[in-house]
C-alpha cells in the first residue's frame, strides 16, 4: 500500500519545506516535490505535517487497572492526539516490574495496532523501593526505560544499584522525583494557595532534593537520567547545573506544568490535583524557558486517566492526575503562539528528542527511509474539547468543554491512516 | 436584612457588610435568648440537619440550640467513617439524606474544602461546621461579636492569635474575616505552626510572644496539638507551655483591659494557664454563649433569604 501525501508544510526539528510525501509500506520513501501516480493521494494544503508524537509518559493502566483506560482507549487517545510511539509507566495491576507483563502490553498494543509502545519496566519488584526488578528480562522483552513513577525510589543504594544496572544494559532512569517523606501528604503546591486554601502543601523542593541527588547519582555511576514532569523553577536550575557538567541526563515537561498555575486550587477542582502539583506563575515560566533553552529536553503529558468516581469525592481523597494525550497539541502550540519558540522546536520537543533519548533513530524525522509515522495538524482551528472528541476511557481533565486551538487532524502509524478526524 | 447566598462555607468569600449583618442580627437573637421563653416560631417546619462526620459535641450542641430555638427541627447525622468506608461517597451520603427533605446541613468534616463540595452538589442550604484546616465560619463570627460586645467596637482593635495557625481553622476564618473589618492582627506561633507563605492572610506574623501581646486589645490563644498527620510539631507540651503559652508578666505588656479568648476546648497549663482561662479578663464562656446567637443569625439569615425568593416567584 502507499499513500501520497500532496502540497505539506513538511515541519521537522531543524527546517520547514513545502512539498510532498510518498509513503511505501511502512516507511517514507520520497520527500519532495513528487508526480506519482496509482497511490492514494490526502491533500494536505492549509495544514502542518509533522513527524508522529512521541510521549515518553503515559499511564495506560493495563493489565488490572482497565476501568480507567486501557491499552486500546490509550492507543485510540495518542493517536487522536497524532501521538504515535508511547511509553506507558510501570505502575499497572499486576506492576510491569517483569518480563511477563512487558510482552503482555507489547503484544495487545500490536493487536490493537495503532501505535508503538515500549513499556516502562519498574525498576523494583511491586515499586516498593528495595529489591531490584528483572530489568534485564524487561530488557529484553523490549523495555527501553524504566521507572517507579508514582513513587520515588527513596534509598540512595538501591537508586545507585539500579543505575549501575541499567546503564550496563543500554537503558534509561525515569526519575519520579518526589522526596516522599517531605511531600507527606501534600495535596498541592506549598505557597500561598495552600495557605488559603488549608489544604496541605507539598515544596518545591520535595521535587528538587531527589532530582539534585540523582544527578548526583548520575554524576556516580554514568547512568542515564531522565527526570519526568520537571514542575519547579528550582528544578530546571539544577538540570541546567547538571548538563553543565557533561553529565548524562535530560528532562520532560508536561503540558499542564506550563498551561497552569496553583491558582487553579483556590476553587478545589480535583481536576486540577496532579503530582507534581501545578506551581506558581514564575515555576511555569521557568518551564517555558527550559523547553526553549533545551534544559528540558521535551514534552511528555503524563497521561493519567481516572475514573469520575476517583475524582468526585473530597479533594484529600482524591486521586492525582489528568489525561493529556489530546490536549498535547493545542496545549504545546499554544507556546509557538506565544513566541516562545518556533513549529520546528515545537517538534523537536515532542518527536525529535524524544526519539534520540530512546534511540529509535527510526522516526523523529520526515525524511526517506524514516517510519511513516506522520500527523497532520491544524494549527489554527479552535473548538470545544468535549466527550465527542475525546478518545480516552476516561475524562478528568480541567479541559474538557474548553475552547482549544489547534488540532490533529490524520494520523499514520507505519504507513497506514489510523486517525481521521 | 437577608443574605443573598445559599451557604455560607466560608468568611473568605464574604463581605464586610454581610459579616456586619450577621453579627446585628446575632444581637437580636441574644436578647431572646435571654428571656424566660427562648424560642420563636420562624423556622417552623423547616429541617436541619447536623452532618458531623468529625466528633465535635460542643459545637454541634451549639447549632442544635440554636436550630431549636428557631423552632426547626433539628437532627444529629453523626457519619462514622463506616458510612464512606462502605463505597457509598461523600455526595451519596448528602443527596441520600437530602432524599428526605432537608432543608440545610450543618457540616464538619476532616477536609478542607469538603463543605464547599457537599454545597456545590445539594440544593439545601449548607453551614461550615469546620471543614479540615480550611474555615470554621462560625467560630469567627462569635468571636468577632464578643469582641464588639467586650470592646464597643472592631475597626483598629490590635488582635493577636496565638497558636498552631497552619492547621487552624478558626485562626483563617479569623483572618478573612478580621482584614475586612480593619481589626490589626498579629499572628505567633512556633515556625513549623506557621505557613511558610502568610502573606495571604495579610497580617503581621511576629517572631516572639512579647511582641504578639503587645498592646492589644484581644488576644486569643489556640488550642494546641503535638502532632499532625503523624509528624511531630513540638517537642513537648511542657515546652510549648514554656515558650509559646500566655501567662501573667506576658499579659502584661498587653493593654490592661485586654480579653483573652479561646475557641476551646481548653488545654489548661498548656497554652493557658488556669489562673488566666478563669481570670477576670477571659471571655471564654462569653463565646460560648455568644455562639447560639450567632449561629441562629446565620441559619435564620440563609433561610429567610429563601423565604424572599419564594415570594418573588
Ligand atoms: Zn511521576
Amino acid at each position: 500500500m502507499s499513500i501520497l501525501l500532496k502540497n505539506c508544510n513538511i515541519v521537522n526539528f531543524d527546517k520547514t519545506i513545502n512539498g510532498d510525501i510518498f509513503i511505501e509500506g511502512d516507511k517514507i520513501s520520497q520527500v519532495g516535490k513528487l508526480d506519482i501516480k496509482m497511490a492514494e493521494v490526502i491533500d494536505c494544503s492549509g495544514k502542518i505535517v509533522v513527524p508522529g508524537l512521541i510521549d515518553m509518559h503515559v499511564h495506560f493502566r493495563d493489565p488490572g487497572l482497565e476501568y480507567k483506560e486501557d491499552i486500546e482507549t490509550g492507543s485510540k487517545a495518542a493517536v487522536a492526539g497524532g501521538v504515535t510511539t508511547c511509553l506507558p509507566m510501570a505502575n499497572t495491576k499486576p506492576v510491569n516490574d517483569n518480563s511477563y507483563i512487558t510482552t503482555y502490553m507489547i503484544d495487545k498494543a500490536k493487536k490493537v495496532g495503532l501505535i508503538d509502545i515500549y513499556p516502562v519496566g519498574a525498576i523494583t519488584k511491586g515499586l516498593d523501593g528495595n529489591e531490584l526488578a528483572e530489568i534485564g528480562e524487561m530488557r529484553s522483552a523490549g523495555a527501553i526505560a524504566f521507572s517507579d513513577d508514582g513513587k520515588p525510589v527513596m534509598n540512595s543504594e538501591v537508586m545507585r544499584r539500579a543505575a549501575e544496572y541499567i546503564k550496563g544494559l543500554d537503558g534509561i532512569i525515569l526519575s519520579h522525583s518526589e522526596d516522599k517523606d517531605l511531600a507527606g501528604k501534600g495535596v498541592i503546591n506549598d505557597g500561598k494557595i495552600s495557605t488559603i486554601t488549608g489544604l496541605k502543601g507539598i515544596p518545591a523542593e520535595a521535587e528538587e532534593i531527589i532530582i539534585a541527588r540523582d544527578i548526583l547519582i548520575s554524576k556516580l555511576t554514568g547512568a542515564h537520567f531522565h527526570f519526568c514532569h520537571v514542575s519547579t523553577k528550582g528544578s530546571v536550575d539544577l538540570i541546567r547545573y547538571g548538563k553543565s557538567l557533561g553529565l548524562n541526563i535530560t528532562a520532560e515537561a508536561a503540558p499542564h506544568h506550563f498551561s497552569l498555575t496553583e491558582d487553579e486550587l483556590l476553587s478545589y477542582d480535583t481536576n486540577f490535583k496532579m503530582n507534581p502539583p501545578l506551581r506558581t506563575r514564575e515555576d511555569v515560566e521557568a518551564i517555558k524557558n527550559a523547553i526553549k533553552d533545551g534544559t528540558i529536553d521535551c514534552i511528555a503529558t503524563d497521561h493519567a486517566p481516572h475514573h469520575r468516581d476517583e475524582k468526585f469525592v473530597e479533594f484529600d481523597l482524591a486521586a492525582f492526575g489528568i489525561i493529556g494525550l489530546q490536549t498535547l497539541v493545542p496545549l504545546t502550540l499554544e507556546l509557538v503562539r506565544q513566541n516562545i519558540f518556533d513549529i520546528n522546536h515545537f517538534v523537536k520537543v515532542t518527536s525529535y528528542n524524544p526519539s534520540r533519548i530512546l534511540k529509535l533513530n527510526d522516526r523523529g524525522e520526515i525524511a526517506p527511509g524514516k517510519l511513516a509515522d506522520l500527523a497532520i495538524i491544524d494549527m489554527d482551528k479552535e473548538y470545544i474539547f468535549d466527550e465527542n472528541l475525546n478518545r480516552s476511557k476516561s475524562s478528568n481533565t480541567p479541559f474538557l468543554n474548553k475552547k482549544l486551538k489547534g488540532i490533529n487532524c490524520i494520523t499514520i502509524k507505519s504507513g497506514k491512516i489510523v486517525y481521521q478526524l | 436584612m437577608s443574605l443573598s447566598r445559599k451557604d455560607l462555607t466560608g468568611l473568605i468569600d464574604v463581605s464586610k457588610d454581610e459579616i456586619l449583618t450577621i453579627l446585628e442580627t446575632a444581637e437580636k437573637f441574644k436578647e431572646i435568648n435571654q428571656r424566660e421563653i427562648k424560642k420563636v416560631p420562624t423556622l417552623k417546619g423547616k429541617t436541619i440537619v447536623n452532618l458531623f462526620f468529625e466528633p465535635s459535641t460542643r459545637t454541634r450542641t451549639s447549632f442544635e440550640i440554636a436550630g431549636k430555638r428557631l423552632s426547626a427541627d433539628t437532627i444529629n447525622f453523626t457519619a462514622s467513617a463506616s458510612s464512606t468506608t462502605k463505597g457509598e461517597t461523600l455526595i451519596d451520603t448528602v443527596k441520600n439524606i437530602e432524599s428526605m427533605g432537608v432543608d440545610m446541613f450543618v457540616v464538619r468534616h476532616y477536609y478542607s474544602g469538603s463543605v464547599k463540595f457537599i454545597a456545590e452538589n445539594t440544593r439545601a442550604h449548607v453551614i461550615n461546621a469546620g471543614d479540615g484546616t480550611n474555615e470554621h465560619p462560625t467560630q469567627s463570627l462569635l468571636d468577632l461579636f464578643t469582641i464588639k460586645e467586650k470592646k464597643g467596637r472592631l475597626e483598629g482593635l490590635n488582635v493577636a492569635i496565638i497558636g498552631d495557625i497552619t492547621h487552624s481553622r478558626v485562626a483563617r476564618s479569623n483572618a478573612w474575616a478580621m482584614k475586612k473589618l480593619g481589626i490589626n492582627l498579629k499572628l505567633y506561633g512556633p515556625n513549623t505552626m506557621i505557613p511558610k507563605d502568610y502573606e495571604p492572610f495579610g497580617c503581621t506574623v511576629c517572631s516572639s510572644i512579647d511582641e504578639a501581646v503587645e498592646d492589644c486589645d484581644v488576644i486569643m490563644m489556640l488550642r494546641i496539638q503535638l502532632e499532625r498527620q503523624g509528624i511531630a510539631l513540638l517537642p513537648s507540651l511542657k515546652e510549648y507551655s514554656k515558650l509559646f503559652g500566655l501567662n501573667k508578666d506576658r499579659l502584661k505588656k498587653a493593654k490592661k483591659d485586654a480579653i483573652i479568648m479561646h475557641p476551646g476546648p481548653i488545654n489548661r497549663g498548656v497554652e493557658l494557664p488556669s489562673l488566666l482561662a478563669d481570670c477576670e479578663q477571659s471571655v471564654i464562656l462569653d463565646q460560648v454563649e455568644n455562639g447560639v446567637a450567632v449561629r441562629m443569625a446565620v441559619i435564620y439569615l440563609l433561610t429567610i433569604q429563601n423565604a424572599n425568593q419564594k415570594l418573588e416567584a
